[in-house]
């Protein structure tokens, strides 16, 4: 029902060339020969309400091959909804989510369980609390994805998981379990185990919020690193330094709409609503009571 | 007193026979199927479908609402008038294992929900089905909460077995229970009884200790 599209042609807000990754007839999965900075993922129209609470109000979100994504946005103003919707962790009540070469969602319908695992083969995700699986060990959380639902041979697997872990510093780790780690090692694995599906879409969910400061630094840096290498990332983040480096461009949400958006330069230095001015004056200047308030009077 | 202690040995082994051939096999083999059954209990139980979480209450409620013996009884007793006739050992089975399905279910669907929702999400976010999900990540870390009031359960059971001794299953009691009658030792003969079953009472616990040890080794101390 999801797959065959007849309800994306009545919508005349799409782009022609956004679709036709999804034309009947050719295949899906067969990697296409799209310009480097194609469109990757989009998603129009996400609601989301839980109960009386409308967390989404239309959403709208568009991620282009190797494009880092960087949601911002107050507590309470739905950045995780938005990542768990592209995850399928959460079904949205309305909107599209098209992701190119694979599923194409419309939400308005009832989605088949098939679309729902085809949204997660592309995009994996790193949590807050990093959810590393505790009675595995640091290369058994890495490798239980590839093994038991990608099928990886295991010897092949164990391969290309030491690689990983030796490139966030944690080869010595492997036989750990992730007790014994520290928060900052806690979510490097759960990065590696995140890479090691090999995923089209990185999705990370306030990857830093739950260590401590001093730690922070050592899962941006594997962060930033990715993002440099030119994989594809959608990030929520109370981290603005980051942002503002390694974002190609910077959602400002609140409210459950997206506020602003564009360039960390224009986000960060000149925002244009007043909504965004307030919320960075906030966070930069936590202790500045009257300066969030009204930043004329500094 | 001579003569006492002599019985007391003479009837100690044919005693422990009886354990090692009808109490613990009756008990093992009631533990694993009701552990089978008590699993599909509580995923009944936490199901969203109401009609199906229904069943699996109604079915909690009879078992651990009525006692053992009737249970036992309707089975071997009861069945046959309905033309159902099974013999000592497979009633026997067939009661025990519904009673600690009953009792189990609610212990596993506690330890199922004691599993933080994240690793759910985990699981799912890897590619996983709910069911590689409960079975890969969430059942390994309810087993290890449920192992002591499991234990619990099954320490029970080995005891509860006796009752099958008034249904002609021939275990430990109903061996102590012969002595006895053809001794006139009733006093000794049942404190001995007694004795033995708290003798592989202490068996168990240690294994119940040695199994939390090994599943612990994943959390910080």
């Amino acid at each position: 029902m999801s797959r065959s599209d007849p309800n994306n042609s009545g919508d005349p807000g799409r782009r022609d060339d956004e679709r036709r990754a999804d034309v009947p007839g050719g295949d899906p999965l067969a990697p296409s020969e799209t310009p480097d900075d194609s469109v990757l993922l989009t998603a129009r129209g996400i609601r989301k309400s839980f109960g009386d609470n409308e967390v989404l109000r239309s959403i709208d979100l568009e991620v282009r091959r190797g494009e880092v994504v960087v949601l911002i946005g107050p507590s309470g103003s739905g950045k995780t909804t938005v990542l768990r919707s592209l995850n399928g962790l959460e079904t949205p009540d309305a909107g599209t989510i098209d992701f190119e070469g694979g599923p194409s969602l419309d939400f308005a319908a009832p989605i088949a369980k098939a679309s729902r695992f085809a949204l997660r083969d592309r995009s994996a995700m790193v949590f807050q609390q990093h959810n590393l699986f505790p009675h595995m060990t640091v290369i058994e959380n890495v490798i239980e994805g590839p093994v038991r639902v990608q099928r990886v041979p295991k010897p092949q697997a164990i391969a290309e998981a030491s690689a990983l872990l030796d490139r966030v510093g944690l080869a010595d780790k492997r036989d750990a379990y992730p007790f014994e780690l520290s928060g900052g090692q806690q979510q490097r694995v759960g990065i590696v185990r995140a890479l090691a599906l090999k995923p089209r879409l990185l999705l990370f969910d306030e990857p830093t919020s739950a260590l401590d400061p001093e730690l922070v630094g050592e899962v941006l840096q594997v962060i930033k690193e990715l993002a440099d290498e030119g994989w594809t990332m959608v990030v929520v983040t109370h981290e603005l330094g980051f942002a503002r480096q390694a974002a190609d461009e910077v959602l400002f949400m609140d409210g459950g709409v997206v506020v602003e958006r564009g360039a960390p330069a224009q986000i960060f230095t000149k925002p244009t609503e007043e909504r965004t001015r307030r919320f960075l004056d906030r966070i930069l200047r936590p202790l500045d009571e009257d300066g969030s308030d009204s930043p004329d009077s500094t | 007193m001579a003569d006492g202690w002599q019985l007391f040995l003479e009837s100690f082994w044919p005693i422990v026979v009886g354990g090692l051939t009808g109490t613990i096999p009756l008990a093992l083999a009631s533990f694993a199927i009701g552990l089978v059954l008590a699993l599909a209990v509580a995923l009944m139980r936490l199901s969203k479908n109401r009609v199906v979480s229904g069943i699996a209450r109604f079915y909690i409620s009879v078992i651990r609402g009525t006692p053992l013996l009737v249970q036992l009884f309707v089975i071997f007793y009861g069945m046959p008038s309905i033309g159902i006739v099974l013999d000592p050992w497979p009633s026997a089975i067939i009661a025990f294992s519904l009673n600690v399905g009953g009792y189990a279910a609610e212990v596993i669907r506690a330890a199922i929900l004691s599993v933080p929702k994240g690793q759910w999400e985990a699981g799912y976010t890897i590619g996983m089905s709910p069911g590689t999900a409960l079975r890969r990540i969430i059942l390994p870390q309810a087993a290890r909460v449920s192992v002591p009031p499991l234990s619990n359960t099954f320490i029970s059971l080995v005891k509860d077995t006796s009752l099958a001794s008034l249904i002609l299953v021939t275990e430990l009691f109903r061996v102590a229970e012969n002595i006895a009658a053809f001794s006139g030792q009733f006093m000794l003969i049942y404190l001995e009884a007694a004795l033995i079953y708290w003798l592989f009472c202490l068996v168990l616990s240690s294994g119940q200790s040695m199994l939390e040890k090994r599943l612990d080794r994943y959390v910080a101390q």
